[in-house]
Parts: structure tokens; C-alpha cells; sequence
């Protein structure tokens, strides 16, 4: 355990620095960005709805992450939100509790990852379109669900764990920080991330030394099909309905992306859930400032496109390596130029 | 016994039909059911005829105009008096539409105009988008009388028509008055999650007491909004007006609730005007005007919106 | 064949480096002009890295190439092919939905006014081909014929374009016999026309039946190059498995084989292996032996359940096992390193530390991690007594030499303290200083009363550790050696011997 922290820290550092940059062009188009008062019982601020409104993109990147890290992909968790909402929304309106609708939303999900699992390590279809089946059509199953309308409801239990608080903190703040949490305990705390790893790596390697591979890549998107499940709950929650056609529309493509920009390879492998977390937090940023900035819509798309590409831009391993090498190239440039050479091959042996 | 009674009521079934109307037979190509706005239209429709005693007709085109294509031909085939057509695009009707023309059946345009030649179709029922953000901007001038106020826009999906010209609509609308100003304008894509999200913003980049009104492009983005503001301690309603266009039910109920203060109907009822021309053209050959626009209805608190809500929230909205 | 004069093509002194690994080593290939000269070699031996280096597809380290007396330095396959050196894949490697006369001119087509003149190409393609005996419609597209027809394909395509030597890359192995004599028929009529061509292939056979000369290959070195009219299938045979090596067998303590400890009656899987049956007593090591393809991976492959047997039983200490898959093969105490280290072996990204743990982790359950403390024990022990340099464990373990990946492997499977360990070619790849500490390891692991099965195609180093050596041939056990049998004449012997006896 000692060996962790300071390697954890080194690992999400870039992902920190980029998060701090937006934040502060956060703040630099909206002085009062980080202004934070008690209103209505609530946190009331930006920096709140940062976390807030990044609770469905950071529940997805819990399990996307994992998916990831065994060289796979799960692009139906947008559907399996809409699908998970509707179930909940259903059930309440159906006069069941809001617990009963909880765990009804939550087994849907399980489903719809167990559905992707199977398709993907039993029947051994490629993830991207394996889980595609489920992107086309889980949407209509939603709407057959909410026989196409929005369906709205009142039950105040339900309503709370998207639009209500906990100790004055946003429900859904809480559920992804401990999921969250609760995900990296999970997976570090036990022997799960080592192998899911050394699946994504080398699946052939994994099977001959004995990992059950296959269980575990059902398991994964088993996760990844809860974590939708609880973000399109959330987001039902939010609105106190369910919207089959619009509730994480796309969001399977920001889930992928804040993995990415979490550092992790989409080639599997290595993975890091609070690395992608943060991941999702620049996202929402990003989202922030567009919103803040006050430009016309028409420039959305745009500006969220450019900075995007600026992070990831930063991240490329080709500018890393440059910034690697002009910070060695410092001050004491002769006496230090060993170490970069010594180093650099390592990096470039992939 | 059996037989005489299945007689009795074939006859009882087919009397209303010879009574009032001359037997007709009209078919409705539906573009689909892909929001709750089209499914009410749908129901209208089959209503409408309905009361009419019409038989229709219909056939869902899930999208795709090669169905809806399909679906006249065979409209034309089993020689219908009339077809209602609501245009999936614009473009690649003449065709089909000669076809119709060919064989004497008055096609009517429901909802959306297509790029053909005014005579292959008898009349188009369209709503009139700019005209729907005026009546909202007007409404909004009136109820200020002369107050200034900073408003906030909520627009429609980014480049979409209803976004353009509800927009345009409404700056008409308020062009006149002194101190009425957008100070706020971002999409929330017609969703009601975007709604929140984007008022959210709002409430926080301009302060909630610093904004007067709310002016939706859709009632879903105004149901999300007003979420928002009640999640920042203010009223909507009161602290901040709200108008919207659409008319859902939900929208109703907001009004009835005191949480929203105005919303223009888009009528789904186009059939109605539509099978009203039809009947007055098959009857004596009246030509109708070539667009016929629907009425851009204005509800407030002063209408019985509970009453309202109940009587549309099951036409499938 | 005339006395040969100048080569054609010379190649000398190739050297190739991999990271970790001395593909070629100052490789010799002479070829002259008008002859079928076979590349022989077990696999890795380096003839494809060979054959890569002379057509550009890889650039070599070191040596040159010389084509016609001038020195050549083909950058790609595009420019070897320009300058005359043609190639022919095992999978052929045209546009299968294309027709054969579109496959034969891409790039060339004859055109009018600019376009294509369909009308001319199909008429020249028919030509070209009735000169290779083949009278077909060229108008057709190629996957409607059978492969040895695409192959002529791809070979007139290879010498319309390049005409002076002709690379066949085991262009036999998925024909069957009267697509082979096509193919030999086709080969030998580019030969008399003077064009020289270097065949790969694993068939003996075929080797004495079509060509002049060969060089074989062994560890990416030149082992010897014969005129195959002087020599036999055994001589070549003896090359290739490199029985001349001098390394010296050190004498087995001759310790007695403990219990019976796994009974293997008729296991079989159709298409891979036919009914194999043996006895594996603790402190004992089984050799498999056998060329390329005989079996000997396939066997250790059933054994561990890497592929699933449909035929016969296992027993371990008297009771039947089941074994579907590796999962139930480590829990019945069975550990192998497979042939293919990189795709099979290691897990490349993670850390040396996480490989060397993954078995006995996997064996736990992930509800059971094994604590840091521990697994930090197990891995410096293991790095220590295997001797594995490395300069950290928490590096990759890609990044490892591959002597150092195999014991790396080698403490993943001694960490579960396996009974049974198969070895599928445990030395392959690696530096000679690594090699002989394996072959002492596995003389250690056989005195501490392990059993281990051990396949590979070194003969000396069988010959070395094994106290019993099985022969596969063609897919069959076709004999045991015990003893003072266990000599490479032997293993040779029954390896290249009587064909028409042991084989089906």
C-alpha cells in the first residue's frame, strides 16, 4: 500500500494539471466561478454544478474504464440509460416504491451489460459490435417502455437521488464519488484490476495462466451496464421523467472520451478509474465554460471541439516527449543528457 | 337467432357511415412516432376521421420516405378518395405525386410543405413557426406593460428550423418595446435535461433575481427550467415569467400549477382543417387556399388548464 | 543442373537485430541462375526474416545483396520487385473478388483513351496463363478458383512483373497432391526458362522432389548449404535439428523415476493429434520429439487443456480428470510455458512483478489478493534463484530480453508449485548463457521429484535432460526411447526413417 499513493498521484498528475487550466478558464470568463453559497437547503455554485452535472458521464467512465482496460467497448450505455430510466420511471408510476423502482432500474441494467457480456466473450463478436446492437435498439426499447412519451412522475424518493441532497451536497455528487470510490477499493483492494488488466493485454497469456476470462469480461460490462443503470436513474431523477429519446443521448461517446483523456489506452491494459473520473470532471469543465462564456450555440460544438483536441493534443506521447525533453534540456542541459536517452527507448518500445 | 343478430349489428355498425359521410376512404402516410407532439397527431387524425366517419387509412413510414412513397402507391391502388401526407423531407414528391394527380386523388399536405409544383397537391396545414414566437414575444410585451426586463432564451437544437424562426418570431414580437432584452441565449436541444443544465447556467452567470423572464423554443426545455429555478430558491412564475411554445400537457400542468405562465399551441389537430377542405373540395369542388395555417393558440393561467391538461394527456403526447 | 557460374543472387553477411534477439546472423544465400534452391529451417530458424531482408520488407542490419554482379538496396517490396525479385505468399496476396485478369495487370492495365481496355487485358491474361498450362476465364474472379490456381496467378502476376528470381513462400502448404503437381509442373517450366527461385516450404518431400540445392536455417544462422542430389532426407534432417552441435551432454544423475503420477490413454483431438498415450512418473522428464507440425506443440496443448481433447482420458494418481480448459489444469497442478512466448506467454505491459504473480493469483480467485509483502517475496525470490537480470520489477515485462521473459514464465509457473510443468520449446529465442541455465533448471526441477514434459526441436538438448524421449511424426506417436536409446542418431532415425512404415 505504501508504494501507491505517491505512484497513484504521479499517474493523474497531467490529468490534475489539465483539469486546473479549464477550471481556471472557468474562472476567467466568469469571475465568480468559484463563488459557493448555501441556498434552499442546497450547495448552491458553478464549481457544484461541475460536479453535479458531471455525475452521469462520471457514473459511465466507471465502468467504460474497466470495459476499456480489457480491450473492449461498451457503446450502448446512452441506450441503457434511457432504457434503466424508463424502467424506473414505470415502476413508480405503477405505484411501486421508489427502492423496488431503484433495484428494478439497476437489474435492467445488469441485464443489458450480462446481454453485452455474453455477446462479447461467449459468442466472441467484436465489443464495438456487440454492444452497437444494443446502442440501435435499446433506445426503442425504452420508448416502448415509456410508451413514447416523456413519462413523468412524482414520487419524492425517487426524485431525490437526482434532484436532491445529502447532508446539503447533490444526491448524484455523492453516488458517484462513492461508486467512484468504492470501484477503485474494489478493483486495487483485491486481485480484480491486475487481471483485467493482464486480459486486455494479452488475452491468449491470460487464458493459459489460468484466468477466467470469461467471466471476467461478462463481469465488466455486467459493471459497466449497472453504472448506466444508476446515471440514467439519476438523470430521470434530474428532470422527474423519463425521456426515452433524449435521456444520455451521446454520452456513451463523452464516457469513452473522458476515459481517454483520463490517460487510459483504448488498446486496453492499464487503466485508472479516478484518472478517468477526472477525466470527466474536464468534460463537464469544458461544457462549464461554454455555457458560462456566453457565446452564441452556434459556436458549441466548436469551441468544445478545440479544446478537446488541445488536451489530448497535450497528452500525445510525441508532446510529452518534447516537453520531456526541453525540460531536460534546462539549466544543467550537458551534464544531464544521459538520462533522457537512457530513458526515452523504454517508452518508444510499444 | 345468430344469424339475424350478426345481421342487426353489421347494420347498426355500417349506418353511421352511410348517414353522414358519402363513404369515403382516405389514407395518411405518418412520417412515424419520434416525439410525443407526432403521436398526438396521430391520434387526432384517427379521431378526426373518426367523428367524420371516414375510414383511414394508415401507414407509419418510420422515417423513411421510401415507405412513405410505398405507402401512396398503394393508397392510389386501392383507389382512395383522398391522401394525407405529412412529408418526411422536402425534396422527391413529384413523382409520386403525378402519380396521385394521374389518378384524381386530391392529396393534402399535413405539417410540412414539400418542393413540387403547387398543383400536384390541393392544400398544405402547416403551423407557422415565426408567427408562434411573435404571438410569445407579444404575450410577454403585454404582460410587462412597459416594465423593462431581461430575459433569457432557451433555443431549439442548434441550426433546426423551429429554432431559427421561433427565435426570429420572438425578436419581432418584443422589436417594439422599450427594455425588453435577451441578455442570454444558449440551445438546450428541445430536451428537458438540457433545459435544466443550460437554466442552471443561467441562474448562476446572471443571478436569479437579475433575470425577469424565461422564453422557451419548447415546453419541455421551459418543464426542465423551472426545475432549475425552484432548485435556486426562486419561483418560477412569479420571479421569473415563463413562456414557452408547444402546448404539452405537461406545460398545462405547469400553468395550472402557477409555474409557468404561458405556452403556444402547436395544434397536432391538422387534420381537422385538412378533412374540412377535403369534404368541401369531394363535395362540390371548392378549391381550398394553397396553405392553410393553423391557429397559433395562446394559453395563460386565465384558461381552465387543469381541465385542459386531462383532456390531452392521453392523445399519446 | 550445370556447374553453376556466378550467383544470380547473392546474399552475405545479412544480419537482422530485434530488440532482445539476433534474428539473423551473418547469413549466406547464393542462389544461381535457372535452379530451385529450398530455405530450410524449423520455425524462427530465420528464414522468413530472410526472406524479408531481400525483398525490403525489412531493412537488414548488416551484409549486402548483389543481383547480376550490382549491388542492390531495395527499400520496399515495390522496388525489389522492380529490380526483379518476385514473391509469393502461402496466403496469396491478391484481391480475391477481383477477376484474374484485374488481378494480373493491377497497376498495368492496358488502356485506351485513358481507360481501362477490358476487352485487351482479358486476352493478354488468357495468353499469359495458357503458357503456364492453365486455360481458364480470366473474366472471372479469382476466389472462384482453387488456391493452387491463385497461386499460379500470383506467380505469373510475380514474374510478369519482376523476371529474374522468384521467392515461394510455402506455397505447398494448403494444396493438395495434384495442386502440388501443378504448382511443380508450373515451377519447373519457369526454371528451364532460366529464372531462379527460392522455395520455402516444411514438406522433406516436396524439398527433394522439386529442388537443386539448399541452405538450411538454424537459430538465424547458416548451418550448411548441400546440393540435395548429394545428400539425403536424414542428412538434411540432422542439419536442421543440428545434431553436429558439440555441446557437450553432462552426465544425468541417474535418479529413478518416483510415482505414477498421470496416465495419458488415447487422448486425441481430430485435425491436431491422433490417439496419444504415455505414462508420467514425478522426477522424470518426457522429451517430445519431432519436426515442425508433427505434434509435439498440439500434444502439450491437450495436456494442459489450452485446447479441449475429444477423444480419451487422463488420470492423475489413479483418478480421471477433467480437463476442459488451463483453468482446471492449474488446479490440477499442471504448469506449461507455451512455444509462442510473446503471444501466448507473457502479459507484455504488465510488470515483471504482476507476471511472475498472475498464475497463482488467478488460482486464488480475485477475492483473494495475495498481500504486497508476499508477492514482492515471491518475486525477488524467483529473481534470484533463476538468475532473471531485470531493472526493476516494476518494469514491463516486453521490455526483458527473451531469456529473461522465459524464466520470467518459467517463476509465473514455479511460484504455483506445480507437479506437472510442460515446456514447449523452452529455449527457443534465447542467448546461450540463458539456455543452459534452463536446461539445469529443469535437471534441478526433475531431482526435486517434479515430472516435466518437455517439447522441443534441439535434439542435444533432449538428448541433455530427458529420461524418456516420445517421437511424433506426422501427428502420431511413432515411438519411445528409454535409456541408452536416448541418443539425437536415434531420435533422427525415427524422426526421418522409413516413411512409408511409420507414417499414415
Amino acid at each position: 500500500m505504501p508504494a501507491t499513493t505517491p505512484s497513484l498521484f504521479k499517474r493523474i498528475t497531467p490529468q490534475l494539471l489539465i483539469l486546473a487550466v479549464v477550471i481556471g478558464l472557468n474562472f476567467l470568463v466568469f469571475p465568480d466561478f468559484f463563488d459557493v453559497s448555501f441556498r434552499n437547503g442546497r450547495l448552491f455554485g458553478n464549481l457544484v454544478d461541475v460536479f453535479n452535472r458531471g455525475a452521469p458521464v462520471a457514473l459511465l467512465c466507471i465502468g467504460m474504464t474497466l470495459v476499456i482496460a480489457t480491450k473492449g467497448i461498451d457503446l450502448s450505455v446512452g441506450a441503457v440509460m434511457a432504457i434503466a430510466g424508463a424502467t424506473a420511471a414505470s415502476l413508480v408510476t405503477d405505484g411501486y416504491g421508489w427502492g423496488t423502482a431503484l433495484l428494478g432500474a439497476l437489474a435492467t441494467g445488469a441485464l443489458c451489460g450480462f446481454w453485452n457480456g455474453f455477446l462479447v466473450a461467449v459468442l466472441r463478436i467484436q465489443p464495438i459490435v456487440a454492444t452497437l446492437v444494443l446502442m440501435v435498439a435499446g433506445r426503442g426499447i425504452a420508448q416502448l417502455i415509456t410508451e413514447g412519451t416523456i413519462l413523468t412522475f412524482n414520487n419524492e424518493g425517487l426524485i431525490r437521488l437526482g434532484a436532491g441532497t445529502f447532508m446539503g451536497i447533490p444526491t448524484p455528487i455523492v453516488i458517484w464519488l462513492a461508486l467512484g470510490t468504492l470501484a477503485t477499493i474494489g478493483v486495487r483492494r483485491t486481485a480484480l484490476g491486475m487481471l483485467i488488466e493482464s486480459i486486455g493485454v494479452n488475452e491468449a497469456s491470460s487464458r493459459l495462466a489460468g484466468i477466467n476470462s470469461r467471466v471476467l469480461l461478462i463481469c465488466v460490462y455486467l459493471a459497466s451496464g449497472l453504472c448506466a443503470a444508476l446515471a440514467g436513474v439519476i438523470v430521470a431523477a434530474d428532470i422527474k421523467g423519463a425521456d426515452a429519446n433524449n435521456a444520455g443521448l451521446w454520452l456513451e461517446l463523452d464516457a469513452i472520451l473522458a476515459v481517454v483523456i483520463g490517460g487510459n489506452s483504448l488498446l486496453g491494459g492499464r487503466f485508472s478509474i479516478v484518472a478517468s473520473l477526472i477525466g470527466a470532471l474536464i468534460i463537464q469543465s469544458v461544457n462549464s465554460v461554454i455555457l458560462l462564456s456566453g457565446m452564441p450555440p452556434e459556436f458549441n460544438l466548436v469551441i468544445k471541439a478545440l479544446l478537446i483536441l488541445a488536451i489530448l493534443v497535450i497528452q500525445s506521447p510525441r508532446v510529452a516527449h518534447l516537453i520531456y525533453m526541453l525540460r531536460a534540456s534546462g539549466p544543467e542541459r550537458l551534464p544531464e543528457r544521459q538520462r533522457p536517452s537512457v530513458q526515452e527507448p523504454k517508452e518508444d518500445a510499444l | 337467432m345468430n344469424i339475424k343478430a350478426t345481421l342487426l349489428a353489421s347494420a347498426v355498425a355500417l349506418t353511421p357511415a352511410f348517414a353522414v359521410a358519402q363513404d369515403l376512404t382516405i389514407g395518411f402516410s405518418q412520417i412515424g412516432s419520434e416525439s410525443g407532439w407526432r403521436a398526438a397527431e396521430t391520434t387526432v387524425t384517427k379521431q378526426e376521421a373518426e367523428k367524420r366517419g371516414i375510414d383511414l387509412k394508415f401507414a407509419d413510414a418510420q422515417q423513411k420516405q421510401e415507405n412513405q412513397i410505398k405507402a401512396i402507391r398503394s393508397f392510389i391502388a386501392q383507389g382512395v378518395d383522398a391522401i394525407l401526407l405529412a412529408p418526411v423531407v422536402a425534396t422527391g414528391w413529384d413523382e409520386v405525386l403525378e402519380e396521385a394527380a394521374d389518378a384524381e386523388i386530391p392529396v393534402v399536405l399535413l405539417d410540412r410543405t414539400v418542393d413540387a409544383p403547387e398543383d400536384l397537391y390541393l392544400t398544405a396545414v402547416t403551423s407557422d413557426l415565426v408567427h408562434e414566437g411573435r404571438v410569445a414575444g407579444q404575450w410577454l410585451v403585454d404582460e410587462m406593460a412597459g416594465e423593462p426586463c431581461r430575459i433569457v432564451e432557451l433555443q431549439g437544437t442548434t441550426g433546426s428550423s423551429p429554432a431559427i424562426d421561433r427565435k426570429q418570431g420572438f425578436e419581432e414580437g418584443i422589436a417594439g418595446a422599450e427594455g425588453l432584452e435577451i441578455v442570454r441565449s444558449q440551445t438546450g436541444d428541445f430536451t428537458r435535461s438540457q433545459g435544466k443544465v443550460v437554466m442552471e447556467s443561467f441562474l448562476k452567470a446572471e443571478g436569479g433575481e437579475n433575470i425577469c423572464a424565461l422564453y422557451a423554443h419548447n415546453d419541455d426545455m421551459a418543464v426542465g427550467a423551472i426545475q432549475a429555478i425552484k432548485e435556486a430558491g426562486l419561483n418560477p412564475g412569479e420571479d421569473i415569467k415563463i413562456v414557452a411554445i408547444d402546448a404539452v400537457p405537461d406545460a398545462h400542468l405547469a400553468i395550472a400549477n402557477g409555474e409557468m405562465n404561458a405556452t403556444i399551441e402547436l395544434t397536432p389537430n391538422m387534420a381537422g382543417p385538412a378533412l374540412d377542405a377535403l369534404e368541401a373540395y369531394l363535395a362540390d369542388g371548392t378549391a381550398p387556399a394553397k396553405w392553410i395555417q393553423t391557429e397559433s393558440k395562446l394559453f395563460t393561467a386565465a384558461d381552465d388548464n387543469a381541465a385542459i391538461y386531462e383532456e390531452k394527456k392521453n392523445l399519446g403526447y | 543442373m550445370t556447374t553453376p557460374q556466378a550467383p544470380l543472387l547473392h546474399a552475405s553477411g545479412i544480419s537482422k537485430f530485434f530488440p532482445g534477439a539476433v534474428a539473423l546472423d551473418e547469413v549466406e544465400l547464393k542462389l544461381y541462375p535457372g535452379e530451385v534452391h529450398a530455405l530450410l529451417g524449423e520455425n524462427g530458424a530465420g528464414k522468413s526474416t530472410l526472406i524479408k531482408c531481400l525483398t525490403g520488407a525489412y531493412r537488414r542490419d548488416g551484409g549486402t545483396i548483389t543481383l547480376d554482379g550490382e549491388d542492390i538496396d531495395a527499400k520496399s517490396t515495390a522496388e525489389s520487385q522492380e529490380l526483379g525479385i518476385g514473391t509469393v505468399y502461402q496466403e496469396v496476396n491478391l484481391l480475391p473478388n477481383l477477376t484474374v485478369a484485374e488481378n494480373l495487370f493491377m497497376g498495368r492495365q492496358p488502356t485506351r483513351l485513358g481507360l481501362v481496355n477490358r476487352r485487351q487485358m482479358n486476352t493478354q491474361a488468357r495468353e499469359a496463363l495458357l503458357g503456364y498450362g492453365l486455360d481458364l476465364d480470366p473474366g472471372e474472379p479469382l476466389n472462384s478458383f482453387s488456391v493452387a490456381v491463385q497461386q499460379v496467378v500470383a506467380i505469373a502476376r510475380a514474374v510478369a512483373l519482376s523476371g529474374k528470381v522468384l521467392i515461394l513462400d510455402e506455397p505447398t502448404a494448403s494444396l493438395d497432391r495434384d495442386e502440388v503437381d501443378l504448382l511443380f509442373g508450373v515451377i519447373r517450366q519457369l526454371k528451364d526458362s532460366g529464372l531462379s527461385i527460392v522455395f520455402i516450404t516444411h514438406f522433406l518431400d516436396q524439398v527433394f522432389e522439386i529442388s537443386d540445392r539448399a541452405t538450411v536455417l538454424r537459430n538465424g544462422r547458416v548451418v550448411g548449404e548441400r546440393l540435395l542430389a548429394d545428400v539425403t532426407q536424414h542428412d538434411v534432417v540432422t542439419l536442421m535439428l543440428g545434431r553436429q552441435l558439440e555441446a557437450t551432454v553432462q552426465d544425468r544423475k541417474a535418479g529413478k523415476p518416483g510415482a505414477l503420477l498421470l496416465e495419458i490413454n488415447d487422448l486425441a483431438k481430430r485435425g491436431m493429434i491422433e490417439p496419444f498415450s504415455m505414462n508420467l512418473h514425478r522426477g522424470e522428464v518426457v522429451g517430445l520429439a519431432g519436426l515442425l507440425g508433427s505434434g509435439r506443440t498440439e500434444t502439450a496443448n491437450l495436456l494442459f487443456g489450452a485446447v479441449q481433447a475429444d477423444h480419451g482420458k487422463m488420470l492423475i494418481d489413479g483418478r480421471e480428470a477433467r480437463i476442459a480448459n488451463p483453468r482446471d489444469a492449474v488446479a490440477q497442478g499442471f504448469a506449461m510455458c507455451p512455444e509462442d512466448r510473446k503471444t501466448h506467454g507473457i502479459v507484455g505491459d504488465l510488470s515483471v512483478r504482476d507476471n511472475i504473480i498472475l498464475a497463482l493469483q488467478a488460482r486464488q480467485g480475485w477475492m483473494r489478493p495475495i498481500p504486497r509483502a508476499k508477492v514482492h517475496e515471491i518475486a525477488e525470490h524467483y529473481v534470484k534463484a533463476l538468475d532473471i537480470r531485470l531493472a526493476s520489477l516494476d518494469m514491463p515485462i516486453r521490455l526483458l530480453s527473451g531469456g529473461n521473459q522465459q524464466k520470467a514464465l518459467l517463476a509465473r509457473w514455479l511460484a504455483t508449485e506445480p507437479d506437472v510443468l510442460i515446456l514447449d520449446e523452452p529455449t527457443r529465442g534465447i542467448d546461450v548463457g540463458a539456455h543452459a541455465e534452463i536446461i539445469a533448471l529443469i535437471e534441478r526441477l526433475r531431482e526435486n521429484g517434479m515430472a516435466l514434459l518437455v517439447a522441443s526441436s534441439e535434439l542435444e538438448e533432449l538428448v541433455a535432460y530427458s529420461t524418456r524421449v516420445v517421437v511424433l511424426r506426422d501427428r502420431h506417436q511413432v515411438r519411445e526411447l528409454t535409456g541408452d536409446e536416448i541418443t539425437a542418431d536415434n531420435i533422427v532415425h525415427a524422426i526421418a526413417a522409413e516413411p512409408e512404415k511409420g507414417a499414415a
